[in-house]
């Protein structure tokens, strides 16, 4: 593997790749249905080097998390609601 | 005005997700190799107290957020989600697996910690998702003879350490205005508490987390309650449809219904 021409970048993606599988660990089908999914995402990008198009996948990864912590967030405040609303 | 110090006690309990299962002995529901995470509802208030520092919305300022957590040293996890989630610091109180307390410790204990800490606003869950109780707070506001204000979904500062909280009740809303110090419950709707990320949960690991023991505060855990049973809720029995209008009232007066 070539060695990536910007190492900030290259710290970046490998923080927001562990973020997002610590994420994983909560999802609802399981961190065995998310892992490989994650990981195939990153993959398919491994061979960008261009230094716009990989600050553009970090930025994807970073909505990717926001909209994941929203997700969870609903998803608890829902059951929680319907189980003490009564609504 | 004073500055805030702030008390968030928090417990550990069952994931919300997870369906809970009796045990073989009908004492209690199983925990052992179960998910458990912090009471949601403890969230909110752990995010409720983080944002009025961020948000400067008490005039004296914020000086000090201490969450506290009475349970077995695994306890500690959830101390650890709370400090990556703003709080500064930790007291992890040892309670031995299987020796749980009843309300009226937790608040015995609390009041025991207030006044250790010198806190003059403790904001809990309004209950705990697993033994729904709903009690600690009111019984922590009797004996410390503070002002509470139950169920917050808006908590407002104003001049001289008055406090206006918005609380869900029956039908609506209802605003009480109380002095500090006080006693805040939190309900759903208060805010929407922030996801303890992972390098937050790293920085958190430098934060100070005290142990302590249910003797520092001269508390004992025994118990005043008695379980007899614990049982599965029954199984819903399944419906049947019916044809017509004809079939409906037919099925209606054989059920006795008219």
């Amino acid at each position: 593997m070539p060695l990536a021409p910007n190492p900030e970048l290259r710290r970046q993606v490998i923080a927001i790749y562990k973020q997002l599988l610590y994420l994983g660990r909560d999802y609802p089908q399981g961190y065995d249905f998310f892992r490989p999914r994650l990981h195939r995402a990153f993959m398919a990008k491994a061979n960008l080097t261009d230094e716009k198009a990989i600050r553009e996948g970090i930025a994807r990864a970073d909505f990717v998390r926001k909209e994941i912590e929203a997700l969870y967030y609903l998803k608890r405040y829902r059951t929680l609601r319907k189980r003490y609303d009564g609504a | 005005m004073s500055a805030l110090r702030i008390l968030v006690p928090i417990k550990r309990v069952i994931d919300y997700a997870v369906k809970p299962r009796v045990n073989k002995a009908q004492t209690g529901v199983e925990t052992a190799g179960v998910k458990h995470s912090m009471n949601p509802f403890d969230e909110l208030s752990v995010e409720e107290s983080v944002r009025i520092r961020e948000k400067s919305r008490a005039p004296g300022g914020v000086e000090d957020i201490c969450v506290l957590s009475a349970g077995p040293p695994k306890a500690q996890d959830v101390l650890r989600t709370a400090m990556a989630m703003g709080a500064d610091r930790a007291i992890h109180v040892d309670v031995k697996e299987g020796q749980d307390l009843e309300p009226l410790a937790v608040a015995k204990l609390l009041k025991a910690a207030t006044e250790q800490q010198k806190s003059n606003l403790v904001i809990l869950g309004k209950q705990s998702i697993d033994d729904d109780a709903n009690q600690t707070g009111q019984m922590l506001a009797g004996l410390l003879g503070w002002p509470q204000a139950t169920q917050a979904s808006k908590v407002e500062f104003g001049e001289g350490d008055a406090v206006s909280v918005t609380r869900e009740v029956d039908g609506g809303v209802e605003t009480v205005r109380a002095k500090l110090p006080m006693i805040i419950t939190t309900d759903l709707r208060l805010n929407e508490p922030r996801y303890a990320s992972l390098p937050n949960i790293m920085k958190a690991k430098k934060k100070p987390l005290e142990k302590k023991t249910l003797a520092d505060f001269g508390i004992s855990a025994e118990k005043r309650l008695k379980v007899l049973k614990v049982t599965e809720p029954p199984a819903r029995q399944g419906g049947g449809k019916v044809e017509d209008v004809d079939g409906l009232i037919s099925k209606l007066k054989e059920l006795g219904a008219i």
